[in-house]
């Protein structure tokens, strides 16, 4: 290896590690990726903008995109009560509580789907009793935001925990000694520490969303111009064999997941930048 | 994930304190029931609904039993190589300084950021009927989707960071000055690697493991978009669940996904004691 490459070092293997990680990544991630990009590409302009502009389209991102910002501003308020009482409150099973935030993570979508149809469709446990109040959450786009707010919770409460504890309880403390409410010393002093870790945590949960698919296809009702989710018009279009049209789409979600990747770039950095100024 | 809560410092409270401290555990606990508890419970009710006996009879169904064999199966492909990668990917990254580090960072985390369809649609682009491979296959009748190796292609896109993001910051924080004494002293690569590495990352690296396992056994979208959902031959369990719920065979349905819950289960509590482990060793 040559030494503008990388800094000499006495441990072996780096060729080897390095090798096999590029070429795993590459054949299973990358070029499959490209090969998306491609097939897109190879489309001409009208065509993809055809497809893209579709009315059915059109009205699958309205769906994709309002119910994952509507769930992950939920996440965001409530997400930030739990995180608080975590980290602020001692009370029994508090571990317990703690450990099982991850649940979301681990429980395969498909569960988290018939699950969640069962609870809320009008013959389930709590969908009974918002029958009798008018409301319909399964197979409405209620039940989209429903699915995203489960899934997008643990971005929430695991980004804002930590920051929560960094926190510095002597500001507090000095602002109350110097007669701030509580509700003062909140606004003031807490959540301005906790913002860029409530905002990445928000991102997270907005970005996992609009890509979320099976947790939500068993609780949305999956009616075109309604109910239907882009990733699912992507299936569809599959199982219709339109290669074109699922490329086009499954490349315009691409780049959406490109732009968040870059928007949670953005607010890490500019936490970071924010936590420096602040301790000089 | 900073998940172990440390213990709280306690303070004496006002009265006022008392109450919005009452009040924040309260809506903390019926968010979490609402959206965490009842959904676990209903699938055990749903599961167990017409009683034990019909509850195990529907383990009975060869198709069940299939799916169950294949979940199993493609995990004992991908999970062992998604955790030969990310030791190779987290060795490389901690252990050496090299140009373009952070772009590589950055491709390894990639599949987190896209939607599992998009994970099987590529698959599908490649190697489906029309797709850029499809004719070549065909010829040589290969299938990849629709049959074994595309589930396993799918399944290994979406765990494939699992493993490597777990180790990349724990060895960066560990640094290289152990490894580099044994080296110098004379010891071999691999010996270095598993009497020195190895021990120090171990609990990381089996977390990393279970997550993986985790997310290889129940995928669904990404799955479900290269299976072609033939019953018996390529329904994983996640896809065999979707089947028996859409026949209205409830009991089958959640039977099945309360075995995948039960993994899930297993994963927070594997997860939950690592966690311990390492929160007594730093105290």
């Amino acid at each position: 290896m040559a030494g503008w490459f990388r800094k000499p070092s006495v441990l072996p293997g780096f060729g080897l590690t390095l090798g096999f990680t590029t070429f795993f990544l590459s054949t299973l991630v990358l070029v499959p990726l490209a090969a998306l990009v491609f097939k897109a590409s190879s489309l001409s302009w009208q065509d993809l903008l055809a497809i893209l502009l579709d009315e059915r389209a059109v009205a699958s991102y309205r769906l994709s995109f309002g119910a994952a910002f509507l769930a992950a501003a939920v996440n965001a308020v409530f997400g930030f009560i739990v995180a608080w009482s975590l980290v602020r409150y001692e009370f029994p099973g508090r571990k317990l509580v703690d450990a099982v935030i991850d649940l979301p993570f681990a429980l395969p979508t498909a569960v988290s789907g018939i699950a969640l149809a069962a609870v809320f469709s009008p013959t389930g446990w709590l969908g009974q009793k918002l029958a009798l109040a008018g409301v319909q959450v399964a197979y409405t786009w209620l039940g989209v935001v429903v699915a995203l707010i489960l899934i997008g919770l643990p971005f929430v409460v695991r980004s804002v925990q930590p920051a929560l504890v960094e926190v510095q309880r002597d500001l507090e403390d000095a602002a109350e000694t110097l007669g701030a409410s509580p509700w003062q010393v909140f606004r003031r002093i807490v959540l301005p520490a906790v913002m860029p870790a409530l905002l990445t945590g928000f991102t997270l949960a907005f970005a996992r969303g609009i890509g979320e698919y099976g947790s939500v296809v068993f609780i949305s009702g999956n009616l075109p111009y309604q109910t239907e989710i882009t990733p699912l018009l992507i299936v569809i279009k599959l199982e219709q064999y339109d290669y074109d049209g699922a490329a086009a789409l499954g490349f315009f979600m691409l780049a959406m997941s490109f732009v968040m990747l870059f928007a949670i770039n953005l607010v890490q950095t500019w936490g970071r930048r924010r936590q420096a100024g602040a301790g000089r | 994930m900073a998940g172990a809560a440390p213990r709280v410092e306690a303070r004496p409270l006002t009265r006022g304190a008392r109450l919005t401290r009452a009040v924040l555990i309260g809506v903390s606990l019926a968010f979490l029931g609402l959206l965490l508890a009842a959904p676990l419970g209903a699938v055990l009710a749903k599961a167990l609904a017409k009683g034990w006996q019909v509850y195990l009879e529907s383990f009975a169904d060869p198709d069940t039993q299939a799916a169950i064999r294949l979940t199993l199966l493609v995990a004992a492909i991908v999970v062992p190589l998604n955790t030969i990668f990310g030791i190779c990917a987290a060795w490389a990254i901690a252990k050496f300084e090299f140009k373009g580090k952070s772009l590589l960072i950055t491709l390894i985390d990639l599949p987190f950021a896209v939607s599992p369809v998009i994970a099987g649609l590529v698959f599908v682009l490649l190697f489906g009927a029309h797709g850029w491979f499809g004719e070549w296959l065909q010829e040589r009748d290969i299938s990849i989707i629709f049959a074994v190796p595309g589930i396993v292609l799918a399944t290994l896109f979406v765990t494939f960071p699992y493993v490597a993001r777990e180790l990349i910051p724990l060895m960066q924080q560990q640094g290289s000055e152990e490894e580099e004494a044994a080296i110098t002293l004379g010891a071999s690569a691999w010996v270095t690697f598993l009497r020195v590495t190895l021990p120090k990352i171990r609990w990381g690296l089996l977390y990393g493991i279970i997550l993986c396992n985790a997310r290889a056994m129940g995928e669904f979208g990404a799955v479900s978009v290269v299976s072609g959902h033939i019953r018996g031959l390529t329904t994983t369990m996640p896809l065999h669940v979707e089947i028996l719920y859409n026949e209205y065979n409830f009991v089958a349905a959640f039977a099945v996904a309360s075995l995948l819950a039960l993994l899930a289960i297993l994963t927070l509590v594997v997860k939950t004691a690592v966690e311990w482990r390492a929160g007594r060793r730093r105290a």
